[in-house]
């Protein structure tokens, strides 16, 4: 500290030193005292010299208005009466001891070393400077709107008014306790709630609930998953086993499986048969039910749409007959009337017991090789013609019945075929009935059934040319059946009187169908007396019973039969008459030339050609000839200017570039220009494209919704500005924009300047009042 | 024995309600659309013909002064009410959907030359030719009372318009000088003035509110400071602006209505270059407002037609005019920017459809997607020949259409001078200046 006060003080004495020296000419009186009288001649010598000058009296007279102040003021300093000036140095000097005061000495240096003043500017260069910081500041702000402009013109989609109306969040709690209940309906369930104490707040959960939510414990939990998990794996299991047990394909495993279920089925019942008769019951109603249904349905009866597809492969697929065999089955034993049963319930246990098990056991076996007549004499024809007379010598015969046993029990397959067959002989039987058995009506529909025929599908025009070989047969047989069914009319009349005549009911009744069918379509009505007539018949001769089931199997096939003749007449028709189809081809034929005759001029091919060739010639460059007949030989009419001047003055055309359709056989492009489709076409790029292909672009998508998805479509629809109508669009505000506005408003920030300003001015007009 | 199925969801074609429409699926593989193009082309030109059908732009017309009328004012709150001033100093308030004069007052004698409402929409201000400031409350007055201002100031000189601050309670008129006021005060709170010349109309800047602009009769457009009390930057024009009207969406964007024939887009920090010169009046351009979505303005003229310009187009995009409309002195767009009013020399109020063949009412969702699609497809295809043609195609009255056929020869004319002294002189001699530079005469600091 010691050596900084030192060299302090040295820089004041060395300061002093200075400002001594400074003024020099004019030296004040304290001063003069010290210094010799040497120096105070030579000075005034040197003053005389100068008063020479004009200058210097100038300045004397300066110093002289100066002395028109004689009073001593506290303000100023005056240096009067000495004629010299005052210098800052004489006033210095006692401060020139005290070193407390070295920061006022400082600071007069400082003002000491500064220069003048420079003149204040006019005031128009003052305004100008004025204004132009004022709009550097204003453009400063204004440029922060820059970001929000570019962005709201670069938007794809505006929409206005911009400021959002902001929906007010309230807490539930607020319009609780604002809201109050009235209703007695509302009152019932705020007091419902408090008595549960539902907590209006966010987790709305009682206290029970929370409890409960507590209440499990770890350990219970995790048995509970794995309880749970356990389940899931089995149900899993029993999944994957059922599903691979469905994809076996094996028709056996099936058919094992499913008479092993039935077994089981039969057991269960003679059990709870012993065990609890009335649950038996029930289960017998709701197997009575079970072929009520079936009755009323017929949903086995070969007449869906499955069945129908099935008839048509029979012949071909042994499958397929299988499988309608097996429906046919399911019918028979659904619509197995289980009357005895009852009966045999209201007799007594034992006797039923017998009766009801092998009834329906032995009935499916009936079924299957039920003494058919229809079905042997059906299947002997399918083997050979030659067998045609034997089938009309057995067929009232029902002494077959065990040969045909025998038989079918060889091959079960050929049944079904017969059965097919049989369908169709009864199509035509009961045609003929209704036509009455006339031979030229029938013709004369099946021609006019070949007619409408016309848009059969080749597959069964294939069936009937395989068929055709078989036609000639048929028909007689169908001739000998129809000569039967004329006995057999003739044997139904005592039918009905004598239930003795019912040994063979089968074809008693079919025939009564026959006719009936002629008068009415309602198959019900005519079960209604079938049936009827059936229990008559086993009420009396309940021996008979293993023909009951033909009997039935007769009159279903029979309605089967009704089913697909709705549907199948006419290709059945088509097929017994052969020549028909012989018509047809002559008719195409003689279409087919028609079509030839009348388009006979029309070689298309040919002439595109032609047409292709000419244009191509139209298109092909010219050569120019410039030969002048007549000049430098004879000219005239017949005259030929001659070769050699032709070559010469024939100026060829350039080969022009290949055309575009040079490889296109079938096509002719034309490569003019289409003034038309010119009229269309944009011929400039517009502005803001900068190549072609882009313009090109934006044309070929699409916008519409013909090929747009409709997310996509309005998407590409989106207008660039929306409004709402009635809305007021305010202008942009820098809160709607996330810019703080101001918070002073305008109006003070000018009242406020307009002080300061007016303050300015009066200090300025004092200055100026003083001055 | 595997059954595949065909199944088919109903959700697919089943629609919801019966209002909805009949789900119809479709292949949307381009390949199966060959004819796109040409398909989407002639809906387009349909469109484009349906809209010239149904451009009827003109609504009503709004009777009752018995002079010009000399300036319009929306109100800021209701969209149905519209303030007037006429020639004779009569101040009219017109309801717009019953279409007609709900109040009357003598404001001034002689015109009135301005007229502005409050931002709160509570009261209006009107300046006249009798050198007064005149406040006036919006609702009329009661029964048994009389027609009387809330305030009136008197003047030294002329006010010739006069426009309201956006949010505060203050007011700037112009005459001599531009003077701002402070609403409770019957002296202006400061007066800025930049040469000598009387100013003929000031505008508010809407979202900077410090800000103002101004245009006089010495050819100038002065733009001020409220805030700093300075004006901050001058830029003088061939000829004398009209007015001004700043741009609601875009601080520092204003468009200049000129004598010249055109209106000049300028940004205020850059005025030695306007953004966009618009040029299609045949006349003197007496007043401009803009949308206020910020896109367009429209702009009333001498010649006796009113003509809309997008913002960023120097050609206008609509021409409206009647047969007995005169020449028009004040338009403005109304603030849900669906109509424009414009006031006119035959005392006559206008209304009109700012999109001449927009549907008016509540459209359904189906219109309203018929609508967007067939003004994609018009944008898209809008540079084809026939439908440029059609979509530009007007009618002008024949005074009209022939001045705008001198004018292109004149411009031809002058044009070709130009090219000409260019070849005759030397090289660089005769600068090629741009349109936009060649109206700007000077930028004062």
């Amino acid at each position: 500290m010691k050596a900084i006060r030192a060299a302090e003080s040295l820089l004041t004495l060395s300061q002093q030193d200075e400002l001594v020296d400074l003024p020099n000419y004019p030296l004040s009186a304290s001063e003069d005292e010290g210094d010799n009288d040497r120096e105070r001649k030579h000075e005034k010598l040197l003053e005389a010299i100068n008063s020479l000058d004009g200058k210097n009296s100038f300045r004397y007279k300066l110093a002289e208005r100066s002395e028109a102040s004689l009073k001593v003021s506290e303000f100023n300093v005056s240096s009067e009466g000495s004629g010299e000036k005052l210098v800052l140095a004489d006033l210095l000097e006692p401060v020139k001891t005290s070193s407390s005061l070295t920061t006022v000495k400082k600071q007069l240096k400082r003002v000491k070393s500064k220069k003048t003043l420079e003149l204040p500017l006019n005031k128009e260069e003052v305004e100008q400077i004025h204004r132009e910081v004022a709009f550097n500041k204003t453009s400063q702000t204004l440029s922060k709107w820059d970001p929000i402009v570019l962005k709201n013109r670069q938007a794809e989609q505006l929409v206005f008014p911009l400021e959002k109306e902001q929906s007010a969040f309230v807490p539930i709690e607020h319009v609780f306790s604002s809201w109050k209940a009235r209703t007695p309906l509302e009152h019932e369930i705020f007091n419902l709630l408090h008595k549960n104490k539902q907590p209006v707040t966010d987790p709305l959960l009682t206290p029970m609930e929370q409890a409960s939510l507590k209440a499990m414990s770890l350990e219970e939990a995790k048995m509970r998953r794995a309880e749970l998990q356990r389940a899931r794996a089995l149900q899993s299991y029993y999944e994957a086993r059922a599903r691979r047990e469905k994809k076996i394909k094996s028709k056996k495993y099936h058919k094992i499986v499913k008479k092993g279920k039935a077994k089981k089925a039969l057991k269960e019942f003679e059990q709870l048969r012993k065990v609890n008769p009335t649950a038996a019951l029930e289960e017998l109603e709701k197997i009575e039910k079970a072929r009520m249904m079936e009755r009323m349905s017929l949903k086995h009866q070969n007449s869906g749409k499955w069945a129908k597809s099935k008839a048509i492969m029979a012949k071909y697929d042994l499958e397929a007959r299988q499988a309608m065999q097996e429906q046919l089955a399911k019918n028979k034993e659904l619509t197995q009337k289980l009357q005895v049963v009852s009966e045999s319930e209201e007799e007594g246990g034992a006797e039923d017991e017998e009766t009801l098990v092998p009834d329906v056991v032995n009935e499916v076996q009936m079924d299957a090789n039920g003494p058919n007549p229809w079905m042997l004499r059906s299947c002997n024809s399918d083997s050979k013609e030659d067998e045609n007379q034997v089938d009309s010598e057995q067929l009232p015969e029902p002494v077959a019945q065990e040969f045909s046993e025998s038989e079918e029990d060889e091959r079960p397959m050929a049944e079904e075929e017969t059965l097919l067959k049989e369908f169709e002989e009864r199509r035509a039987l009961r045609k003929r009935s209704e036509l009455k058995q006339d031979a030229e009506p029938m013709g004369r529909q099946e021609t006019k059934d070949s007619s409408s025929q016309e848009v059969l599908s080749e597959v069964r025009a294939l069936a009937q040319r395989l068929n055709k070989g078989n036609l000639q047969s048929r028909k007689r047989r169908v001739t000998s059946a129809g000569t039967v069914l004329q006995v057999q009319t003739e044997e139904s009349a005592p039918e009905e009187e004598e239930p003795i005549l019912l040994q063979r009911p089968e074809r008693v009744q079919t025939l009564e169908e026959l006719e009936e069918l002629s008068k009415e379509e309602c198959s019900q009505k005519r079960e209604l007396p079938r049936s009827m007539l059936q229990r008559e018949w086993t009420e009396r001769n309940p021996n008979n019973q293993p023909d009951a089931p033909k009997g039935k199997k007769k009159k279903e096939q029979m309605i089967n039969l009704q089913n697909l003749l709705t549907t199948k007449t006419p290709s059945v028709k088509s097929l017994e008459v052969p020549t028909i189809e012989e018509l047809e081809d002559e008719e195409e034929r003689v279409q087919k030339q028609m079509i030839k005759e009348a388009f006979a001029g029309d070689d298309v091919i040919k002439d595109f050609l032609k047409e292709k060739r000419e244009a191509v010639e139209a298109n092909k460059p010219k050569d120019v000839d410039l030969t002048l007949p007549g000049w430098g030989e004879w000219g005239g009419l017949g005259l030929k200017p001659s070769a050699k001047k032709r070559r010469r003055f024939l100026i060829k055309a350039p080969e022009g570039p290949p055309r575009k359709d040079k490889n296109l056989p079938n096509v002719i492009i034309n490569e003019k220009r289409n003034i038309h489709a010119a009229a269309h076409q944009v011929r400039v790029l517009p502005y803001p494209f900068t190549h072609y292909q882009q313009f090109e672009r934006t044309i070929q998508t699409p916008i519409g919704s013909t090929w747009n998805t409709q997310r996509a479509f309005q998407k590409l629809t989106t207008p660039k500005v929306v409004t709402k109508p009635g809305h007021i669009i305010k202008p942009i505000k820098a809160e709607d924009v996330g810019y703080r506005s101001s918070s002073r408003s305008d109006i003070s920030i000018v009242q406020s300047n307009q002080k300061q300003l007016s303050g300015h001015h009066k200090k300025q007009l004092k200055k100026r009042s003083i001055e | 024995m595997k059954v595949k199925m065909l199944s088919r969801n109903p959700d697919n074609y089943v629609r919801e309600t019966k209002l909805d429409l009949q789900r119809v699926p479709r292949n949307y593989d381009p390949t199966l659309h060959p004819f796109e193009v040409p398909r989407e082309y002639v809906r387009a030109l349909n469109a484009t013909k349906l809209e010239r059908v149904f451009a009827k732009p003109f609504l009503a017309s709004l009777d009752g002064h018995r002079d010009g009328v000399n300036c319009l004012a929306k109100h800021p709150k209701s969209l149905a009410t519209v303030l007037s001033g006429a020639c004779d100093g009569e101040v009219r308030i017109w309801n717009l959907t019953k279409r007609k004069c709900i109040r009357t007052i003598q404001a001034h004698e002689g015109f009135v030359r301005g007229i502005c409402t409050r931002f709160c929409g509570t009261s209006f201000f009107t300046v006249g030719d009798d050198k007064t400031v005149k406040q006036w409350k919006m609702d009329g007055p009661g029964c048994g009372e009389e027609e009387e201002p809330l305030h009136t100031i008197l003047g030294k000189t002329v006010y010739t318009g006069i426009d309201h601050h956006w949010k505060d309670p203050a007011f700037a008129t112009c005459g001599q000088q531009v003077d701002i006021w402070d609403e409770q005060r019957t002296n202006p709170i400061c007066s800025m003035t930049w040469g000598y010349d009387s100013i003929s109309s000031v505008k508010f800047n809407p979202i900077e509110t410090f800000l103002l602009g101004s245009c006089a009769s010495d050819r100038n457009i002065v733009l001020y400071d409220m805030r700093q009390a300075t004006p901050l930057k001058k830029v003088i024009l061939d000829m004398r602006t009209n007015t001004i009207c700043w741009n609601p969406m875009e601080a520092f964007i204003f468009t200049a209505a000129n004598e010249d024939y055109n209106l000049y887009t300028f940004d205020m920090r850059a005025l030695d270059t306007p953004l966009m010169v618009h040029m299609d009046h045949v006349s003197a351009v007496l007043d401009v407002d803009y949308s206020p979505t910020g896109k367009e303005f429209v702009s009333a003229s001498f010649d006796k037609s009113i003509r809309i310009f997008p913002i960023d187009r120097s050609r206008s995009r609509e021409v409206y005019h009647t047969k007995r409309m005169q020449h028009v002195i004040c338009v403005k767009w109304t603030s849900d920017s669906k109509y424009i009013m414009c006031g006119s020399d035959e005392m006559n109020i206008r209304l009109w459809k700012a999109n001449a063949s927009e549907k008016l009412g509540v459209l359904t969702s189906r219109e309203k997607a018929a609508k967007d699609y067939n003004q994609k497809l018009k944008e898209k295809f809008q540079y084809h020949p026939h439908i440029k043609r059609i979509a530009r195609h007007r009618h002008l009255p024949k005074s009209i259409y022939s001045q705008i056929q001198e004018q292109r020869i004149m411009k031809e004319a002058r044009r070709r001078k130009e090219l000409n002294r260019r070849k005759h002189s030397k090289p660089g001699s005769v600068p090629i200046v741009s349109e936009k530079k060649k109206h700007v005469v000077a930028v004062v600091k």
